[in-house]
């Protein structure tokens, strides 16, 4: 079983893809046999991942210099060939379990979720088309692969945050986040074809083999390398959501929570963490791309906790939080750790999944209320969700032992290393990571005091809106939710200090040597006691009450405000957009009618013109016409008087003949 | 000899015309299945040669099923047809369109639909004839033969603007008097070809393959003039910037049947002509105009695309997106490299299945609804869950979604210009059109089909019956060369081969002799 699992990983990502077929075609209008379909598929697949996994594992680290790859060719002609395939490494082993469980948990969770929606056939559908293309993008082998699966992840992310197109806001929310995504795919698609255009070849693998000795195949500077990594990070910094088009994801919640805890939070999102991981190659021969890579993910993850303080629903909080998080992977890899980032990406793909999930549930209990002071006492009401979602903020506040703890004590551990690391690592900008690794320690407070700020209001108090009846969830949504809590403090282990070959998550998932991590008490304890001050604030904002939350606003007001209205960056946009992008529409639409149609139609005009004046000469009247022929004759002599002989001769001959 | 059947392929129309002009004229439905019928048989038999040509002739390449027959022996043309990689997949697109555009719907065509048929039948017959033509005179002549029928159905069955005060009749004049002008060029260029290749070998010929087998004789400066004549009299019909007004206006005035078959092939004639008679025949002239093309590409592709964005009729937001897409076509062209040719070749065809599908989508809910001007619709997918999902599927072909048609000849074309050192910046710039492309569709599709439920369309009704047919078909071609490109992109490039490596020959032969010779 697991022999066949590794040589037939294909089958994974085609059975959802066979799954969306059937539904489409057959199934659709049968809600029931849709998601049963779907589901079954959507397991068959995870089991099948679950069996790569422990394949790859029981190879040791076999696979992770050499990564077992079947490709075949999708088309080619001289000079180009691009092939489909699948590449099995540790990484891609460890995604494919990542998305295949999520994806399966998030199905079951959504049949009680979207229970009676008129388009639950469809729901399912998109589903399975997503964890399809998400499961293709996780294998690919070559860059066009990864970016054929990473447009149709976004297409699916389109069709679902649309999914009730019939709200206005929803619909603007799905076009945004396409078109916002788009313009940083621009990036990633330049930057695949000038890579394509100076190496021959999109294959993971071989660009590996060719990058780090790029001067010896290329004729490329270490400047234009650096310009073409800088470039290939826009499509991430668009898809992962990092300043400055991290704008679409907090909209995107206006998809349904389960979409929004598949999609938006575990697996879609970080496609751009794992493109750059997929390619940390490139990034660490420059030193100059790697800096900007970290220092984008670290601002990113500051900037978005800093307006997740302030938000009022739970999931618009929970989104910026997702920003901040992949501010945080960005960030390990732009300290070269490939293990960091993966690792963040694992646990946050469980405890982020569960904290959606979590708020879902309360939704589906508030009948969708999203204000969050509308919520309160709800601990009482729904036992289950109000434990697990504990162990979601406590997770993702970095309190030991819960997952969040060891990933995200390893990102500052390898920042802090950065900054430290005799001088060769990462050339001038050493500096630069003492700054990058104090950004990331404050925002870990901010995120214990946000995420604490939001429980406490949601879940302990008194209920404040009386009309309110809430109530425990189904069990297909309590299941997911228990799996992910449980995953959410378990799955931190596999990081654990000290863990040597064979056996640490960073043995199998990494670039260059493996290493033992470690533990660094200076900074265990430095953050832990960061994070309990952040829950501590909260604590004594929110739960006791002994500093008014009100007062703080009123005291900060500006910087409140700013924070409030997220900076006022979509404000701008949409000023750009408005004024500018349709200013110049409007402006050559003007040209093309007035100056390019409008020379056309003078010439049609003056052909018109000409034709009429002339028309003028045919009057039909003898004498007229006598009249001309007597004047013509008169001025022919008058020329045959006056020129020269020859000239004369000319006209005469022309006459006689 | 063998079975004929591009003569029968051409012939089929043509017959279910014949068999048109003996039904009644009220007997429209009757009209509508025989042109059904014919374009179908059309489209069955190329399916058949594609398939064969695809599984027996691609290892070989050349030209196959081919029909000899001498006609003005005087004039040295002959009726030869002939089919290889580059025009099999404008036969195909040709015949997809064509069978799907007589079911179609315009309200329009309510009224007269004997004549219409009959003129569609015969325009769908022209176009495919010059595809399949060898000679260039036949060429030319079934060229002429599309002109006629295109001016007649838009004056008599199309329609006027909300958003701009244009009438049919302008338009079609318009678009009429654009494609006489330029085949006035093409008309003057093929003659003055033909008198020299008749002064360097002795008999005259209109062979497409003689007279490229004579390039090397044909002097620099005669290559220049000439292909400047051919890439005006073509590129006219291309709708490349500036001589692309007639387009929008045109596609807007037309009938649904007649956009499509417009958008989708008639233009692709441009492409397919500059690059099988002008840079085959002509590659030293084509070398020497390549650079201008790039730039008039790039003004194609991100003018139209911004035009777009200030569009708010659904025709003309389609109308100048295929002017948009029109310059990646010329960039690919421009290229002058293999790759870059599959390219361009691969998104003619591409934009065709996506355009037809398009303007199918637009003209039924205009059908539908009598309306055009996006504000007065919106929440259409309440109404019309099937035309939503084709509308759809056909906005995320043009925005070049991959896994549907466009995107994998998108990315060669821009493969094939980057690796022009000289067309680098100009494709970087053009390559923004494709997130103006998403904008500008995206936006269509939003306040069109989405939204919440107005009242006022409950009353239209969803597609259904033979209107599903270009819905179906149409996805089918969209989809399946999305997913399966290779069954496209090898026989482009089977059919391009030759061309490309004549234009290496040039290229290698050094640009000293062009010099010389200016």
């Amino acid at each position: 079983m697991i022999d066949f699992a590794l040589h037939n990983a294909w089958l994974i990502p085609l059975l959802p893809a066979i799954a969306f077929l059937l539904i489409v075609l057959v199934f659709r209008p049968l809600p029931k046999a849709s998601a049963f379909v779907a589901i079954t598929a959507m397991l068959i697949s995870f089991i099948l991942a679950i069996h790569v996994g422990i394949g790859v594992i029981q190879a040791g680290d076999a696979f992770v210099e050499h990564p077992l790859k079947y490709a075949v060719t999708w088309f080619e002609m001289s000079g180009l060939k691009i092939e489909m395939g699948v590449q099995i490494d540790p990484t891609s082993a460890m995604m494919l379990f990542v998305v295949a469980l999520v994806a399966s948990l998030v199905q079951i969770y959504s049949l009680g979720y979207m229970h009676g929606d008129p388009g639950f056939a469809n729901f399912f559908a998109y589903l399975s088309l997503f964890a399809m293309s998400m499961l293709g993008l996780v294998i690919a082998p070559n860059l066009l692969q990864m970016f054929v699966f990473w447009e149709l992840v976004g297409l699916c992310s389109y069709l679902l945050i649309g999914f009730w197109w019939h709200k206005y806001s929803a619909r603007e929310a799905a076009k945004k986040a396409f078109i916002t995504t788009r313009t940083g795919d621009f990036g990633l698609l330049l930057g695949i074809l000038l890579l394509q255009i100076n190496f021959g070849t999109l294959d993971l693998q071989e660009l590996g083999r060719m990058i780090p000795n790029f001067t010896e195949y290329t004729t490329l500077t270490l400047g234009g390398l650096t310009a073409i990594a800088a470039i290939l990070f826009l499509g991430p910094i668009g898809k992962s959501g990092q300043f400055p088009l991290h704008v679409w994801l907090p909209d995107a919640m206006e998809g349904p929570t389960p979409v929004s805890a598949l999609i938006h939070a575990a697996t879609m999102v970080v496609a751009g963490v794992y493109l750059v991981g997929r390619t940390l190659i490139l990034f660490k021969t420059v030193p100059g791309a790697m800096a900007f890579v970290a220092f984008m993910g670290a601002f990113t993850a500051m900037f978005a906790a800093s307006i997740a303080i302030t938000q009022t629903e739970m999931k618009k909080i929970l989104a910026y939080s997702t920003v901040s998080q992949l501010g945080y992977m960005m960030l390990a890899l732009g300290a070269g750790s490939l293990t960091a980032s993966m690792f963040h990406l694992m646990t946050h793909a469980f405890f982020k999944a569960l904290m959606f999930l979590g708020a879902g549930s309360v939704l589906h209990a508030m009948h969708n209320e999203a204000n969050i002071w509308k919520y309160g006492g709800l601990k009482k009401y729904m036992p289950i969700t109000y434990w697990t979602f504990l162990i979601g903020c406590l997770a993702i506040a970095g309190i030991f032992p819960f997952a969040g703890f060891f990933s995200k004590d390893l990102i500052l551990e390898v920042v802090w290393a950065a900054s430290t690391l005799s001088g060769h690592a990462h050339g001038p900008f050493q500096g630069l990571y003492t700054v990058l690794y104090i950004m990331a320690a404050v925002t870990a407070m901010m995120t214990a005091f946000y995420m604490f700020r939001m429980f406490f209001i949601c879940f302990h108090g008194e209920l404040r809106d009386k009309h309110a009846h809430p109530h425990e969830s189904p069990f297909s949504m309590a299941l997911p939710l228990v799996v992910l809590g449980f995953l959410s403090v378990v799955g931190g282990l596999v990081g654990w200090p000290g863990l040597g070959e064979g056996k640490a998550f960073g043995y199998f998932v990494r670039l260059g040597e493996f290493e033992v991590v470690h533990a660094n008490w200076f900074l265990i304890i430095s953050s832990t006691v960061l994070a309990l001050i952040g829950i501590g604030g909260a604590m004594a904002v929110y739960l006791k009450g002994a500093i008014s939350h009100e007062a703080i606003a009123k005291k900060f007001a500006p910087l409140y405000k700013l924070s409030f209205n997220k900076f006022y960056i979509d404000e701008i946009y949409l000023w750009l957009i408005h004024n500018v992008l349709d200013g110049l529409g409007k402006l050559l639409w003007w040209v093309d009618l007035k100056i390019v149609d409008g020379i056309v139609d003078g010439v049609g005009q003056g052909a018109k013109i000409t034709g009429s004046s002339l028309r003028r000469i045919q009057t039909g009247q003898l004498q007229q016409y006598a009249l001309i022929l007597f004047a013509g004759i008169v001025i022919l002599v008058i020329i045959m008087g006056f020129a020269d002989t020859s000239l004369a001769k000319l006209s005469l001959l022309g006459g006689v003949r | 000899m063998s079975f004929p059947v591009l003569t029968v392929i051409l012939l089929a129309p043509v017959i279910g015309a014949l068999i048109a002009v003996f039904i009644p004229k009220e007997e429209s439905k009757i009209i509508k299945a025989v042109a059904g019928v014919t374009t179908f048989i059309s489209l069955i038999l190329t399916i058949i040669i594609y398939i064969i040509y695809y599984t027996q002739h691609l290892a070989v390449g050349g030209f196959a099923f081919t029909e000899d027959i001498p006609w003005v022996t005087d004039l040295g043309v002959v009726y030869s047809l002939g089919v290889d990689g580059f025009s099999l997949p404008m036969l195909l697109l040709t015949n997809i369109i064509g069978f799907t555009a007589v079911f179609s719907r315009s309200w329009s065509v309510e009224k007269r639909a004997k004549e219409f048929y009959i003129l569609l039948l015969i325009l769908i017959t022209g176009v495919m004839g010059t595809f399949v033509a060898r000679d260039l005179f036949i060429f030319f002549l079934f060229y002429e033969v599309v002109v006629i029928p295109i001016y007649i159905m838009v004056i008599i069955w199309g329609s006027g603007s909300k958003t701009k005060a244009v009438t049919k009749e302008y338009a079609g004049m318009k678009l009429t008097i654009f494609l006489l002008i330029g085949s006035a060029f093409l008309l003057a260029a093929m003659i003055w070809m033909y008198m020299e290749a008749a002064g360097l070998r002795g008999a005259p010929t209109f062979d497409i393959a003689t007279l490229a087998s004579l390039s090397s004789q044909f002097s620099g400066w005669f290559q220049i003039v000439v292909f400047g004549m051919m890439a005006f009299g073509f590129t006219c019909l291309l709708s490349m910037f500036p001589f692309h007004s007639w387009s929008p206006d045109g596609y807007a005035g037309a009938p649904t049947a007649v956009s499509m078959i417009h958008a989708g092939v008639l233009k692709k004639i441009g492409g397919y002509g500059l690059v099988r008679v002008g840079l085959f025949i002509l590659p030293i002239g084509a070398k020497f105009w390549a650079p201008w093309i790039a730039i008039l590409a790039v003004a194609n592709v991100v003018y139209a695309a911004l035009i777009c964005l200030a569009q708010k009729d659904m025709k003309y937001v389609v109308g100048y997106s295929s002017v948009s897409h029109m310059g990646f076509v010329l960039i690919g062209m421009a290229s002058l490299n293999i790759i870059g040719l599959n390219g361009a070749v691969a998104n003619m065809f591409g934009h065709g299945v996506m355009s037809a599908l398009f303007f199918s989508m637009v003209g039924y809910i205009y059908g539908a609804t009598k309306s055009r001007y996006i504000p007065d619709l919106g929440g259409l997918a309440h109404q019309m869950p099937i035309a939503a999902t084709g509308f759809v599927v056909a906005a995320m072909a043009s925005a070049g979604l991959p896994g549907l048609v466009s995107f994998v000849p998108e990315f060669t074309t821009f493969v094939g210009a980057f690796s022009v050192p000289a067309l680098r910046i100009p494709a970087i710039v053009a390559l923004t059109g494709v997130v103006l492309g998403a904008v500008y569709v995206l936006r269509m599709v939003a306040n069109v089909l989405f939204g919440p439920r107005k009242e006022e369309w409950d009353h239209v009704e969803d597609i259904k019956g033979s209107y599903m047919i270009p819905v179906v078909v149409l996805i089918i071609f969209i989809v399946g060369f999305g997913v399966f490109p290779s069954l496209l992109m090898d026989m482009v490039n089977s059919g391009l081969e030759p061309i490309a490596a004549k234009l290496a020959e040039v290229t290698a032969a050094s640009a000293g002799q062009i010099g010389g010779n200016l």
